[in-house]
């Protein structure tokens, strides 16, 4: 466990040490305030426009509240696939790079403990990042009083979402020794992953429809932000996450095989 | 300490070493010999437990590199070709990271990168960021890497190579140094360096032993010794005996072994030409006769590609 957390600790104060934890935080942070208030400015003429209806058909009740962190919340999860790549792009293709990978491939670890090192790494940093959506969320807060049910369980969707999009990433990065190739294959997986959804849709037998629904990494948020917990959506993202370090701890020891 | 048995790397086109077998005393320095892509670094790689070989077995201090890892790993430094460094870290936080995952307890990790430090002479730059360095204190930080843990084995694989000539000089009193106390394996394909550092040398050739011995009889087998390295099919003991008592003979020395067929090393007396007698025992006694050559003369090839490749590097720098 100790060996472990070595890794995680070197692995972070990499991020910090180089502009890349900063370049990150920030326009996560940027985009995150950006959206957040158009966002509400649309709720807010929706709202406007139904108080004008409820005069003429009578009161509708609208949770307002909840529509924007419903909405914002689904929108911070399509950033996080453009963002990822960049967190976990160098995790292995710099090590394999620069010829450290020798160090820890002949250190006395196991590759288990190489791969949880570098995997729990970039999912610390991107806790970091899911955290930071709480500013606005406080904002939230502070002027209205949402439900924090669906609110809880849509950071928890998110959570789960982005550690198998972490685990991906890292898989992909033991492919190349090349940080870009990395960052842009793992981009493009996602892509695939989520554009499954839109295929699904166009699908003509209900049962190819239904497995590439399932497929699509985005539509097992979509009862995450509703507030609806499901066995179905947890194991997909445990799912994904595993066969991902799972793929990683395999292309490591062929890395071994191959020299 | 370490033993090397019919160790072979096959890839899918090439082979990168073949029927390999050697022995590391000790706290003796052993020094690998042999052209640029002649399996050096292979042969280190699998005795660190960085690849597995493709055949043959590795002990490290009784432990098998394939079946106990761990256990290798944590007997041996290393020191590969490109030292393993992370440039934006500083050489102290740097130390600190491998000493902790080579497993050195808190409470001794401080005084542990202090030692090595110490030990390789660079604890002024400690607070200095890796990739500011100079060639030569990146050099010893990776050596310092490899002393972290007090390993008994030092794996170094061309531990001078790009140094300038003062550096190159204090890395080679450093190793020998080392010996002793460590067991050391080193690589280079410069013959100056061997001679001046290593107790024993073992050249390679394409991924094959060619001669193993002392840095003093190779000189001397340069001036004409008469080696042979023959290759026979056969019971490997039998063999071996039945050559020794060969007129003319002065030492029979197993090399190594593939597929049932064995590697002898025979060493004739001067001047004297023994190949033609060793044919006649083998066929003799009904031993199949694979290969059957003058190492001396291969030997002397070897070393005119090594030290023209050191020429030529003489004159770039």
């Amino acid at each position: 466990m100790r060996n472990i957390l070595a890794i995680v600790e070197r692995e972070l104060r990499a991020y910090f040490n180089s502009p890349i934890a900063y370049v990150v935080l920030t326009i996560f942070v940027f985009l995150s305030g950006l959206f957040f208030r158009s966002i509400l400015a649309q709720v807010m003429e929706m709202g406007l426009m139904s108080q004008m209806q409820a005069q003429q058909f009578g009161p509708r009740p609208m949770d307002m509240p909840g529509m924007i962190s419903r909405g914002f919340l689904s929108t911070m999860s399509v950033i996080l696939l453009f963002i990822m790549p960049m967190l976990t792009m160098g995790l292995f293709s710099e090590e394999k790079k620069r010829g450290t990978i020798e160090l820890l491939l002949t250190a006395p670890l196991t590759d288990l403990q190489v791969v949880l090192g570098k995997f729990l790494a970039a999912a610390s940093f991107f806790v970091i990042l899911l955290s930071t959506t709480w500013i606005p969320m406080a904002v939230l807060y502070l002027y209205s009083d949402p439900a924090s049910g669906p609110i809880l369980t849509a950071y928890l969707g998110l959570l789960l979402y982005g550690l198998a999009i972490v685990a991906v990433g890292l898989f992909i990065s033991t492919l190349t020794e090349n940080q870009i190739i990395a960052a842009v294959l793992s981009f493009g997986t996602i892509m695939v992953l989520w554009l499954v959804d839109v295929v699904a849709n166009n699908a003509e037998s209900p049962a190819s429809k239904a497995v590439l629904t399932y497929l699509s990494i985005l539509s097992h948020l979509d009862d995450f932000m509703k507030g609806v917990l499901s066995t179905s959506h947890i194991i997909f993202y445990v799912s994904l996450m595993l066969v991902g370090l799972f793929l990683t701890y395999r292309s490591i020891d062929s890395l071994r095989w191959r020299g | 300490m370490i033993t090397v048995e019919n160790l072979a790397k096959r890839y899918a086109t090439k082979t990168a070493i073949e029927g390999m077998s050697f022995q590391v005393e000790k706290g003796e320095i052993l020094g690998f010999l042999g052209p640029n892509g002649a399996g050096k670094t292979t042969t280190m790689r699998i005795i660190t437990g960085y690849m597995p070989a493709s055949d043959g077995t590795v002990r490290v201090d009784g432990f098998d590199v394939f079946e106990n890892p761990i256990d290798v790993r944590r007997r041996i430094g290393y020191l590969p070709e490109n030292p393993p460094l992370y440039l934006e870290m500083s050489v102290v936080g740097y130390l600190r990271f491998v000493a902790k995952i080579k497993g050195v307890p808190k409470d001794k990790l401080a005084a542990e990168v202090d030692r090595v430090m110490e030990r390789v002479n660079i604890a002024d730059v400690k607070d200095r960021i890796i990739a500011k360095l100079s060639k030569g204190y990146k050099q010893r930080v990776g050596i310092a890497q490899a002393l972290l843990n007090d390993p008994p084995v030092l794996i170094l694989d061309e531990p001078t190579i790009g140094l300038d000539p003062k550096q190159i000089h204090e890395v080679r009193e450093l190793i020998k140094d080392l010996a002793g106390k460590h067991t050391v394996v080193l690589s280079t394909h410069i013959l100056p360096e061997v001679e001046q550092t290593c107790h024993r040398v073992i050249i390679i050739d394409h991924g094959k032993i060619v001669a193993v011995d002392t840095p003093k009889n190779l000189r001397y087998q340069l001036q004409g010794a008469e080696r042979v390295t023959i290759e026979v099919q056969g019971p490997a003991t039998e063999i071996s005996s039945k050559l020794k008592n060969m007129p003319g003979v002065v030492d029979v020395r197993k090399i190594g072994d593939s597929d049932g067929r064995h590697r002898f090393q025979v060493e004739g007396e001067l001047q004297k030409d023994i190949r033609s007698d060793l044919a006649r025992t083998v066929v003799q006694n009904g031993w199949g006769l694979f290969e059957l050559q003058s190492a001396t003369m291969s030997l002397e090839d070897i070393f005119i590609k090594l030290t023209t490749a050191e020429e030529s590097e003489k004159q770039n720098a």
